[in-house]
């Protein structure tokens, strides 16, 4: 059986009197791409902050590289090798793209070769060209960019990846798809939460989607793709 | 003018904004990370002074030598660095997520702690530096004479610059600080242990407040007012550059410098009004100061919760409130001293209750309010003293004082909200008070003026008692009612969200406006009271402990109850008044006392007793 690295069960969270997650349970196995699927407002991005630990979670447990993390700080569990990408980027503006990789940067785990912003480059040949740029002066798909980069800065073992291709044009989200796909080559897991079921499709084994703070389907992406009544039921507006 | 004159006099502009800017510099640095603005930063600086009179001449014994006296001066922020190290490890690391008037108040606690220490330790006479070696002469510039040491003072701010500019751009640590100023929820995020970030973040700008204090010595004896007379200056200057902006405190420390070298030829006497016309200024065309940005100041709530449902009296309450107010008329029955404290109890709830109306009611957190207390007790007792009148003409400006300054003052105040909204109050406040302290002539300065007594009918201590109860509660009557009407409701439609009051229509600002009038002149009342129940005033009518006071009055009875703040005064003036004769450090108690509040109890009172319903 494949290795687990992260383990969500029952978790339950929400902001303030509002409850959002109903026992949401999933799991991500090493080096693999999951697509965390839902229409807008289903839980996709408060399942990930409350991973993460931005919010706390009120019941349940999330496991991850073999330990119980509900509960910890974010900064503890980002240590333990847990990157995060968040929907609205919050790039550091103020500074430049060489900084804000900076920033993110933390020794690799023995045995791995660490990040470096020229191996970014490589897959991200526009930052190379403005690393002294404010990032405030760059543009949306350029930030998306910068926000997963500055995330690998970090060497995460897994990364949750909310909405990279969300308001991007044909041609950038093409490539974070490729970047997608170079994190998994590299043996990262990616928890990447999606509406568009051609990216989906493109970089993940397996979907699950979420209605109602409550996971409602699982199965490999091959087959929601074959199953329309799945769809419409879950996806299509 | 004369240009060598214009010249020395540009040049001791520069000296002092320099000065201010290596203060202000590090309060700017520790609320863009931390957003808490540390009354205490006024304290570090007074201790890098203390620290410096003490370890700079303990080193000159050695060797007379400029190295010695700025490696004393260097040491001394160290030591204040370290200081600000164990001020957020013990205090603010436990309050980084209570609303902001938990956190002025708590280090308004650290401050009034250290004022205490700082006597224990050094005594309460000033004690005057050594000069610095190698810099103690003067040097001729067209002719005229300038001292040396305000020379170097003048190169100190931009060093102080261009270090700063190194730290945060070529250092680790300096990228994370611009990082957390902008998201620090984010470098969370990316593994960055948001504590040891704060923590470093303390240690640098307590230090930076220590050396601006360390430096002084040549110019200045230390001594235990430095804390909140430079306190309100860095405030200033933040503000004017935008909180959280390192080179906009440069910028407003340069204006105010030089506005001030200047302006002291135009107005000698009232620089301090010429800095907060500046700020006025710019708070109105540029909100967030000339290179502040929003975020950094909006975000997290300013108050706890407010009063939601302001109910009439529950059967309990008005028995409670029946026998309070029986109680007050029978006091007369005990003793002089019992007449006395009731008539204090009466006019501070008074004062409190209308603080409460704008904090609880209105979220307009003033930080200043005793200024309107003292403007309505300076009112009444100068139509006295000065203009012969009787007590009841006087009562009568009472409140009218306190109402106009606050409609001067609030005209500017309601354009603000949060944190800038209680700084400005506080500057304001400030401002009365250095009016009052500095216009000898007209108000007796430090002295006050005596002789503020009530008509003859009035002149018993009970009568005066009987007058103050009426007027209180009829005051407090008043104010309750608005804060039932439809006003009231509109005031706390726009505290919990002044875009949603705005978009449905209200005039959002007038009715702060009118709010913060009604509750500057419901002060003043309270203040006309006070003047002649004491028969004398003087500036700590206005001063910012007394607004702190009043703050832990309402803080004390629950801002989220009407009637809190009421029990809130009485406790707190009954405590005040039995303990202060006992003890030499009330500062210390009461210090602990707000701290201890804000992290035990921050219901107050009023909470307590909904706790145990
Ligand atoms: N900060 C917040 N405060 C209160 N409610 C929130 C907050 N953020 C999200 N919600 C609510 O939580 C629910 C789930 O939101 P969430 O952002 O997790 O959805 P999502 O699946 O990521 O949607 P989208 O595809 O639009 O990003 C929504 O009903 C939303 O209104
Ligand atoms: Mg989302």
């Amino acid at each position: 059986m494949a290795e687990r690295v992260l383990e969500v069960s029952g978790l339950s969270a929400g902001y303030g009197p509002a409850e959002v997650l109903f026992g949401v349970a999933l799991h991500l196995d090493r080096g693999e791409v999951a697509a965390l699927m839902g229409r807008n407002g289903a839980g996709k991005s408060t399942t990930m902050k409350a991973i993460m630990g931005l919010l706390t979670p009120r019941a349940g447990s999330v496991r991850f590289a073999g330990q119980d993390i509900a509960g910890l700080a974010p900064y503890r569990i980002a240590r333990l090798g847990l990157g995060y990408v968040p929907e609205d980027r919050r790039i550091f503006t103020d500074l430049s793209v060489m900084e804000n990789l900076e920033v993110g940067r933390r020794a690799a785990p023995a045995g791995r070769a660490a990040w470096t912003a020229e191996r970014l480059f490589e897959i991200f040949p526009n930052l190379a060209e403005m690393r002294h740029r404010r990032a405030s002066a760059m543009s949306g798909g350029e930030q998306q960019m910068l926000t997963i980069a500055r995330t690998l800065m970090g060497n995460p073992e897994a990364v949750l990846l909310d909405e990279p291709s969300e308001g991007l044009a044909p041609v950038i989200v093409e490539q974070m798809a490729e970047a997608v796909l170079r994190m998994k080559a590299e043996g990262i897991a990616v928890l990447v939460s999606e509406q568009d079921l051609d990216f989906a499709a493109a970089v993940a084994d397996r979907a699950l989607i979420l209605e109602k703070g409550q996971v409602r389907w699982e199965g490999p992406i091959a087959t929601l793709e074959a199953d329309e009544d799945v769809r419409r039921t879950y996806l299509t507006v | 003018m004369e240009l060598d004159f214009v010249l020395i006099q540009a040049l001791s502009g520069l000296a002092s904004a320099s000065s201010l800017f290596v203060i202000a510099s590090g309060l700017t640095i520790v609320f863009g990370v931390t957003r808490i603005v540390n009354f205490a930063h006024g304290s570090f600086y007074m201790l890098g002074a203390y620290a410096a009179v003490t370890i700079v001449p303990w080193l000159l014994e050695f060797d007379r030598s400029p190295t010695l006296f700025f490696a004393g001066v260097i040491a001394s922020a160290l030591v204040v660095g370290m200081l600000g190290v164990v001020m957020e490890v013990l205090l603010l690391r436990r309050i980084y997520k209570v609303p902001e008037l938990f956190q002025l108040l708590a280090t308004f606690g650290v401050v009034l702690i250290v004022q205490d220490l700082v006597l224990l330790a050094w005594g309460p006479v000033d004690i005057a530096g050594p000069r610095a070696p190698g810099l103690r002469h003067g040097v001729y510039i067209l002719d005229q004479r300038f001292p040396a040491y305000e020379l170097f003072l003048i190169f100190v701010g931009p060093a102080v610059l261009a270090l700063l500019w190194l730290l945060m751009h070529r250092t680790r640590f300096g990228v994370l600080i611009r990082a957390a100023t902008q998201d620090r929820e984010m470098v969370g995020a990316l593994g960055v242990n948001q504590a040891m970030l704060f923590t470093g973040t303390l240690f640098l700008g307590a230090a930076l407040a220590g050396l601006g204090g360390a430096l002084q010595i040549p110019r200045v004896s230390a001594n235990a007012h430095m804390d909140l007379s430079v306190i309100t200056e860095a405030f200033v200057v933040t503000v004017i550059g935008g909180m959280g902006s390192v080179p906009g405190a440069f910028l407003a420390a340069l204006l105010i410098g030089l506005l001030q070298a200047f302006g002291v030829l135009v107005f000698p006497k009232i620089t301090l009004v010429l800095a907060f016309l500046l700020m006025a200024v710019v708070l109105v065309v540029k909100p967030w100061g000339l290179l502040g940005k929003p975020d950094v100041a909006s975000g997290r709530a300013v108050l706890p919760e407010g009063i939601l449902d302001p109910r009439p009296l529950d059967r309990f309450g008005k028995v409670l409130a029946g026998v309070a107010v029986l109680a007050l008329l029978a006091l007369p029955l005990l003793d002089d001293y019992s007449v006395k404290v009731g008539t204090e109890v009466l006019i501070f709830a008074l004062a409190a209750f209308s603080l409460n109306f704008l904090v609880g009611n209105g979220g307009i957190v003033s930080f200043g309010h005793a200024a309107y207390f003292g403007l309505g007790a300076y009112g009444a007792g100068m139509l006295v003293t000065k203009a012969g009148l009787s007590m009841e003409p006087a009562l009568l400006a009472a409140p009218i004082a306190g109402g106009a300054a606050a409609a001067l003052f609030g005209f500017f105040v309601v354009r603000l909200s949060g944190i800038y909204l209680a700084m400005l109050t506080m500057a304001f406040a400030q401002i009365a008070y250095a009016v009052v302290f500095q216009w000898v002539e007209v108000t007796g300065g430090d002295n006050g003026i005596v002789g503020v007594w009530p008509s003859r009918w009035a002149a018993s201590r009970e009568v005066y008692l009987y007058l103050t109860a009426a007027l209180s509660i009829a005051a407090i009557l008043f104010l309750t009612r608005v804060i039932r009407a439809p006003f009231g409701a509109t005031l706390r439609a726009a505290r919990d969200s002044a875009a949603r009051a705005d978009a449905i229509g209200i005039d959002v600002r007038t009715h702060r406006w009118l709010g913060f009038i009604l509750a500057g002149a419901a002060a003043g009342l309270a203040g006309g009271l006070y003047a002649f129940s004491k028969g004398s005033i003087d500036p700590t009518l206005l001063s910012i402990p007394l607004s702190v006071d009043f703050l832990s009055m309402i803080l004390l009875g629950g801002i989220q109850s009407v009637f809190g703040p009421l029990a809130g005064a009485a406790a707190f003036h009954a405590v005040k008044d039995q303990l202060m004769p006992l003890t030499d450090h009330w500062r210390l108690l009461l210090g602990l006392a707000i701290i201890a509040m804000v992290l035990a109890f921050p219901r107050g009172l009023a909470g307590l007793r909904r706790r145990a319903a």
